[in-house]
């Protein structure tokens, strides 16, 4: 059987047109995927089921008892976070949120350690975007800052930019010009026609250089900025300004490296001014496929997009504060519900250190880092292949994912859906 | 479900001709019935006024652009916050507040039913997972078509049927309800940062004009035979001297139809500026209103701005940016791939600028000025002019002149000889106030049909009792007292179960979804029409049949079908 139009649960550019081949309950083959993609509908390292962790080593235990013990966990904790939500799809991000204001935790996602920076610097200044159709249909000049698409998100250029011809632009490949920034070579640069080469944290220096030559203060600028002549500086802001339509990507070598959301605000501010001479969008390259979902979904929900604290019965918000590395870091949380992350193997270490002193109950359908660390994981279905639910592309744009298959484990609505009605049951927080 | 009796109820409703009289309402199965037995729960109203649930027809609460001006503005969500408490759940938010924040204040005020306003159609899915998580109202969304490329081309061939045509494979796909047009035309221009200036200019590459927008779509409206009308926001939103541009707006909608307006224009307070800058803006609430006095095809809403904070959100991409460059705050933006822009600045509106009190005194005057309520609804274009929370004081205004004195000696210095307010005597009565919030939506948007709007038998039962007496209260003198009862209601009953009682919610509720599904001769089937089919996936990022939002996320689906004449 071949499921057509399947969308690709991997990275944000939630790639909505790959074939998918089934056969006896397996994925054969994907068409279309990039290797990131095919890879996750071929992989077949899955758990059996639910786990506890005992003296003598993992024990196989019902589904049933895994989830009592969490709600029992979670109703023992004075401070449960409950984190990750990258990797699950949007009904499953609001099953957590409604389960973190029932027993007064904190709710985290992988945001605090990605794009975290990005949030704060569009708190600040705002956020002139748009959906990813527009650029390919009308840009003629791309930037990507600080990532490497090709790496990190395969199709982009394929299906979004460089290689794809839009609606006005009929022959992409020749008519836009690209732009990159990045302190080094990557197989990204080879293909660009302006490749910016930056000093490690000049960030913030060079994009500020940018806007002052935008705005007509090209005289203040020296003669190199952070590794960058002036000579490039001009022509690059004049390459913007003259473009017909900019679109400016960037990535976690922007938002995590020195000057963070600073860096972040200077980029967003280059694109409002150059809105003063054409039209320039701005789009944060959001990593996992629906990471973006959960700064949806919690911002309906609590009117914030994560780290949102429950204690106090109302929503709570204070990045630094509420964070998941803050509060584990602060030793503050005393039990971890992770959900479709892992943060051992993303955290800093006095983080992990204390993830490491508490009970973690994991809900993943595959082992990592995390594993070492959990009391109890319990394996579900993998959200977009045997799980259907809601995501969000890095441009906003929500998509159904499919189910392609049903290899009989839970989902993971159903397990935070069944811990919720057992605190309910308890009478609870 | 057990059934409900109000007993002594003093009932306004304009749609049955009830004026004001005294009498016990029975439901059944979340309807209105003749009488229920014995053993029905009882509600004494005690002579309170008692009307149908409150509908906003023009609201932006549930989307991609709503959420946007929560998620860049922690300020505001930390202005309104509310604990967990019984079934509600905690919220935040002051002018964006979050979903179950808006349903438990909405509910509170009586509102039972109401209209997002502008729904982008790629973006659909995201308004449709916040209605669901609405849970107290009935929504429904306009649906974008104002920078649509497969329409624009429609338009330039003067092809009105395949205009209605895709109108309708969009709406039912989406699950929309009605046809929006915010700037028509200025949104693909936006797409290279420019604008239309006029009805008349051309947008580059598609060579339809605004006028030629609305004109095609006003008639494949009725084609398709839809509840509601176009759903206007005019070009050249918030520029001085507009005014005209929406009178000629007016003038491209013929009478068609015999049971509501041909052409809804919304908040056109914003649309009723004289001047040529903000140095010399006035008041043309008086020409607007005349234009709208002649025309019995259109119908109106307020978009009355009050003071202070709240947040403007509109698919006015330009105009949003030209409010960036006026007050330089924070600024986002949003353009969608085919089909249309938005944009999101905070803003505070200022009694120390003439500006803001001529914005403030034209809203009043168009619902003043305009002679039959049927036609100029209570409105802010929340939160574009206002938090909703704000209507028991325009009410109040309407119904109180002493009030507005008193609002008018506040005014900044140089705005008396820029607008009419201080020369109209006009009170509203309840009646009007009752057409003006309830009566004159469920006409507007042709809902009355399904039950929307009114209290006699056959109606679904939403209702709201509010703590006034109206042989005890004159609202020219007790306008606090109006205030403070428009507030809260004692009861607020929503689908025959009361779900509110002095504004603490009662029930968890469940949100109902009411869409339009236009059916078409098989030929005018845009599911199979090869040409769009091929362009939607050769320009879209996502494919076609990715596209429709599934029935799944609506928790109650209420699909109003039409036979439609093509
Ligand atoms: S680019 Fe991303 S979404 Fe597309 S196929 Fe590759 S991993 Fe999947
Ligand atoms: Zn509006």
């Amino acid at each position: 059987m071949i499921v057509r139009d399947v969308i690709c649960p991997f990275c944000a550019c939630l790639c909505d047109d790959l074939d998918v081949h089934v056969e006896e309950g397996r994925v054969t083959g994907v068409d279309n995927a990039c290797d990131l993609g095919s890879h996750k509908f071929m992989t077949d390292h899955r758990m059996e089921g639910p786990v506890r962790r005992t003296a003598s080593g993992w024990q196989d235990i019902p589904l049933e008892e895994a989830i009592r013990e969490t709600a029992e966990l979670l109703q023992a904790a004075e401070r449960p976070l409950l984190y990750g939500w990258s990797g699950t799809c949007g009904e499953a991000q609001s099953a957590g949120v409604h389960l973190a204001e029932r027993v007064g935790g904190i709710i985290d996602a992988t945001t605090s350690v990605c794009h975290g920076p990005s949030i704060l610097a569009i708190q600040e200044v705002g956020h002139p975007g748009c959906t990813l159709g527009q650029v390919k249909n009308r840009a003629d000049v791309v930037v990507y800052w600080g990532c490497n698409p090709q790496h990190a998100h395969p199709r982009h250029l394929s299906r979004y930019t460089t290689y794809t011809d839009g609606f006005f632009v009929k022959n992409a490949f020749k008519e836009r010009r690209l732009i990159l920034a990045d302190i080094r070579g990557t197989d990204s640069t080879n293909v660009a026609d302006e490749v910016v080469r930056l000093q490690p944290g000049g960030d913030y220096a060079v994009l500020g250089a940018l806007r002052a030559i935008v705005r007509g203060k090209g005289d203040v600028v020296p003669p190199e900025v952070a590794g960058v002549s002036r000579e490039q500086l001009f022509r690059i802001a004049d390459l913007c300004k003259k473009a017909r339509y900019g679109a400016f990507f960037f990535g976690m070598g922007l938002t995590q490296t020195a000057g963070k959301y600073k860096n972040i605000r200077n980029a967003i501010e280059l694109v409002d001014e150059l809105n003063r001479h054409t039209k320039w969008t701005l789009t944060p390259m959001r990593g996992h496929f629906n990471v973006y979902g959960f700064n949806e979904v919690c911002t309906w929900m609590t009117g914030y997009p994560y780290a949102v604290d429950f204690s106090r019965g109302m929503a709570f918000y204070n990045p630094g504060e509420t964070t998941a590395v803050d509060i584990l870091a602060r030793k503050e949380c005393d039990m971890c519900l992770v959900v479709a992350s892992d943060p051992a193997a993303h955290f800093p270490a006095e983080a992990v250190e204390h993830l490491a002193s508490i009970p973690v109950v994991q809900l993943d359908p595959f082992p990592n880092l995390t594993t070492a660390f959990a009391r109890i994981q319990i394996p579900v279905a993998v959200s977009g292949i045997d799980a259907e639910g809601t995501a969000y592309r890095m441009d906003g744009v929500p998509l159904r994912l499919r189910k392609v298959l049903d290899r009989g484990y839970p989902d993971d609505v159903t397990i935070l859906s069944e811990i919720a009605r057992r605190i309910g049951e308890g009478g609870g927080a | 479900m057990t059934g409900l009796l109000i007993k002594n109820a003093y009932v306004i409703d304009p749609l049955n001709g009830i004026r004001g009289e005294v009498m016990d309402i029975a439901v059944r199965d979340g309807w209105i019935v003749e009488s229920v037995q014995d053993g029905a729960e009882v509600i004494d109203a005690k002579g309170c006024l008692t009307l149908p649930g409150g509908i906003d027809s023009h609201t932006h609460i549930c989307g991609t652009k709503v959420n946007f001006g929560r998620y860049m503005m922690p300020e505001d969500m930390r202005a309104g916050r509310t604990q967990r408490r019984g079934v509600m759940h905690s919220t935040s938010g002051y002018s964006v507040p979050t979903t179950y924040g808006n349903s438990y204040r909405y509910c509170a005020m009586g509102y039972t039913s109401v209209l997002e306003g502008a729904m982008a159609p790629l973006e659909a899915r995201h308004t449709h997972e916040e209605f669901a998580a609405t849970p107290l109202q009935d929504t429904m969304a306009n649906t974008l078509f104002d920078g649509n490329w497969p329409v624009m081309e429609a338009v330039r061939d003067h092809d009105v049927k395949r205009a209605a045509a895709i109108v309708a494979w969009t709406l039912a796909a989406v699950k929309g309800f009605a046809i929006k047009l915010t700037n028509p035309g200025g949104s693909e221009c936006w797409g290279w940062g420019k604008n239309v200036k006029c009805i008349r200019e051309t947008v580059p590459y598609f060579e339809v004009s605004p006028a030629e927008i609305i004109e095609i779509l006003v008639r494949a409206n009725e084609l398709l035979r839809l509840p509601h009308s176009v759903h206007l926001h005019c070009n050249n939103l918030g520029v001085p001297g507009n005014y005209q541009c929406t009178i000629g707006s007016m003038d491209l909608a013929p009478d068609l139809n015999p049971d509501r307006q041909s052409l809804y224009l919304t908040h056109v307070q914003f649309h009723a500026y004289g001047g040529t800058s903000w140095k010399d803006i006035c008041s043309k609430a008086e020409p607007v209103a005349c234009a709208v006095n002649q025309r019995p095809q259109i119908t109106i809403d307020m978009g009355q701005m009050m003071f202070g904070k709240t947040t403007t959100m509109t698919a006015d991409g330009p105009m949003e940016f030209n409010l960036y460059r006026l007050h330089h705050n924070k600024w986002s933006n949003h353009d969608v791939e085919l089909e249309t822009t938005a944009g999101i600045i905070p803003v505070y509106y200022s009694r120390t600028s003439v500006v803001n009190c001529v914005m403030w005194a034209i809203g009043l005057e168009l619902a003043l000025m305009v002679r039959n309520p049927w036609q100029c609804l209570l409105a802010t274009d929340n939160p574009n002019g206002g938090p909703f929370i704000k209507y028991p004081e325009i009410i109040a205004l309407l119904m109180s002149r002493r009030y507005r004195e008193e609002e008018l000696q506040n005014l900044a210095p140089g705005t008396m000889s820029r607008i009419t307010l201080p020369a109209l005597d006009r009170e509203l009565d309840w009646h009007d106030i009752a057409v003006m919030t309830r009566a004159g939506q469920a006409r507007a948007l042709g809902i009355r049909s399904i039950g929307k709007g009114h209290l006699g038998p056959g109606a679904e039962a939403d209702i709201a009792i509010y703590p006034l007496r109206v042989d005890e209260t004159d609202p020219s003198r007790q306008y606090r007292d109006v205030i403070r009862a428009f507030q809260k209601t004692s009861w607020t009953v929503k689908r025959g179960r009361p779900v509110a009682r002095d504004g603490e919610i009662l029930v968890p509720g469940t949100n109902k979804t009411i869409w339009v599904k236009p059916k078409v001769p098989e030929e005018y089937d845009m599911g199979k029409d090869p040409e769009f089919a091929r362009n939607f996936d050769r320009y879209y990022t996502v494919r076609m049949s990715n596209y429709p939002v599934q029935d799944l996320y609506l928790q109650r689906s209420l699909c109003m079908e039409s036979e439609a004449q093509l």
